[in-house]
């Protein structure tokens, strides 16, 4: 029985792959395409600021061009000075972030969930958010002291609000209709967060995630430049003071990777949960 | 059986949408509650399924007063209503958590075949039309077996075609375990294609106005003579409920038996 209902499926998946040969390796050059084009800008003046250097219209010594980046890159990697500045950066990033990210989830889900909570809790917070978070940087100095835990509690500030706000919209806005399949089915308290609220917030989370993921980056900076001994801000300020503006370019460059390669690790690692997305940007994925 | 007794409902914004419904339906049955808008018609339904209490009245099955979710009894909205993350399967056995996973493949897998959509099994709810996703609802709803199915007004949404089609489909799933089956509609030829009795409802507040029974055997022929003749019946009660000087008939005395028989 289960026979004869499954090979006619069978059948149909693999002429449709038959079918699909020619336009896939076409989508194949589109995939790769896509990108090349955006890199054409910045390559493309980077390279028109090496030759400009390189034929003596400029000496480059305020705004150095790309191969002497890369030099300071090297040598301080050489050094093994940069990775202990990158793991300073990546420590209070990872710390502030992983706290921001647990306190926004537990505090949002609660405020979502029950509506006492919410009234409680949500003007205050609110009102929290509304203090640009950089004004915290002088009190937490002073309660915290100038070493690490003052920088991870800024980060974790910065990181909570896009968090919590996230998770509280999210589950809020889960539409009723689905909430009442569960309903029917009979699902209890806990069934009904597991298979109905927790997947439908997902996407939404995922998104507070990289924003505040974006934001724990932006106060890594500001809370190494307040005053470190080390960290990629700490090369930055170091670079300014004794005037290697190659050294701010290269941790600025290091900077910009860092937080690529963070986001795009939360985009793969999330992505298999997504599929199901039927989103505007996600082309091709219908039928 | 299922017994609607005196079911009435008043909202909090004190909307008066259900007065003093009554009616008691047989195991199997099909029957169909039409009327026009305002009429409580959907009210109803959401207080058969427990979803909404009734503010007063009772709705008991098999001498169990319903006040939530029953085990019993399934609903299928008019939006298929599928979770987006699931596939079609997973969807579809939504409801047999409690089985063991190989039960409730084998069932699922049965159900796929069922409502002809074997070859979707892993498809995502968004890469299916209107219809399909309709069928995956309807085979959702009735995998656990529900002794009563209701049905919200389920192929308002799709095509005439489709809808012809998925109508006949009911009624070949109805046929496999022959659950009672309540749809609320607002199609004169649904009701009349698909049930042994029509219940017309008048707005404001919402109650029963007349009660028509539909002895045509299945399958139906929607060109016969006879066919017309019901939704004419039907066609005529919809517009006296309207008219306001026409008071409510008493659902006892009207039997409606065909006079071709």
């Amino acid at each position: 029985m289960a026979m004869t209902v499954e090979l006619p499926a069978l059948e149909q998946t693999d002429a449709r792959t038959d079918a699909m040969m020619p336009p896939a390796s076409s989508a194949r050059l589109a995939r790769y395409a896509r990108p090349a084009l955006g890199l054409l800008l910045p390559v493309g003046l980077a390279l028109v600021w090496e030759v400009v250097v390189w034929l003596g219209f400029s000496n480059g010594r305020l705004v150095p061009p790309p191969t002497r980046i890369f030099a300071t890159i090297m040598e301080m990697t050489k050094s093994g000075e940069l990775s202990r500045h990158v793991m300073a950066t990546l420590m209070r990033v990872g710390t502030g972030f992983g706290l921001g990210v647990v306190a926004g989830t537990l505090l949002g889900a609660i405020s979502g969930y029950w509506d006492l909570a919410r009234r409680l809790l949500d003007p205050t917070v609110q009102a929290l958010r509304a203090i640009p978070s950089l004004a915290w940087v002088p009190l937490f100095i002073l309660w915290l002291g100038i070493f690490e835990t003052s920088k991870v509690a800024l980060i974790a500030a910065g990181v909570f609000f896009p968090v919590y706000l996230g998770v509280m919209g999210a589950i809020l806005s889960v539409d009723r209709k689905i909430v009442e399949v569960g309903r029917t089915f009979r699902l209890s308290g806990p069934a009904m967060i597991r298979r109905i609220l927790l997947p439908a917030v997902l996407p939404a989370y995922v998104v507070a995630l990289r924003v505040g993921l974006g934001l724990g980056w932006m106060f890594v900076v500001a809370a190494e430049l307040m005053g470190a001994s080390e960290g990629l801000g700490y090369l930055l300020l170091d670079g300014q003071q004794l005037g290697k503006p190659a050294q701010i370019l290269a941790a600025i460059v290091i900077f910009a990777i860092l937080g690529k390669a963070t986001d795009w690790l939360i985009e793969v690692a999330t992505a298999p949960l997504l599929r199901w997305q039927d989103a505007f940007g996600r082309q091709g994925g219908g039928s | 059986m299922l017994a609607l007794d005196r079911v009435g409902k008043t909202y909090p914004n004190g909307v008066h949408a259900l007065e003093r419904f009554s009616a008691d339906i047989r195991p199997g049955e099909i029957v169909a509650i039409i009327g026009g808008s305002g009429c409580g018609k959907s009210t109803l339904l959401r207080a058969i399924a427990g979803l909404d209490r009734a503010s007063a009245g009772t709705v008991t099955l098999d001498e169990e007063a319903i006040t939530s979710p029953h085990a019993k009894i399934g609903i299928i909205f008019q939006e298929p209503r599928l979770l987006p993350w699931l596939s079609v399967a997973d969807n579809i056995g939504f409801g047999l958590s409690d089985l063991p996973a190989n039960v409730r493949g084998g069932k699922v897998l049965r159900a796929l075949a069922r409502v002809g959509l074997s070859d979707k099994a892993k498809a995502w709810p968004r890469e299916l039309s209107g219809g399909q996703a309709q069928r995956v609802a309807i085979a959702r709803a009735l995998v656990p077996q529900p002794e009563v199915l209701l049905l919200d007004e389920p192929f308002s949404a799709l095509d005439a075609f489709t809808r012809r089609d998925l109508q006949d489909h009911l009624l070949d799933l109805w046929n496999d375990t022959r659950p009672t089956l309540i749809l609320v509609t607002h199609d004169v030829d649904e009701a009349v294609v698909l049930a042994d009795r029509v219940l017309v409802m008048r707005p404001r507040p919402g109650r029963l106005f007349e009660e028509i029974k539909i002895n045509l055997a299945r399958p139906r022929d929607r060109n016969s003579p006879h066919f017309d003749n019901f939704k004419r019946r039907v066609l005529t009660a919809l517009d006296r409920s309207l008219d306001r000087n026409v008071p409510d008939a008493d659902p006892k005395s009207t039997t409606g038996e065909a006079m071709w028989w």
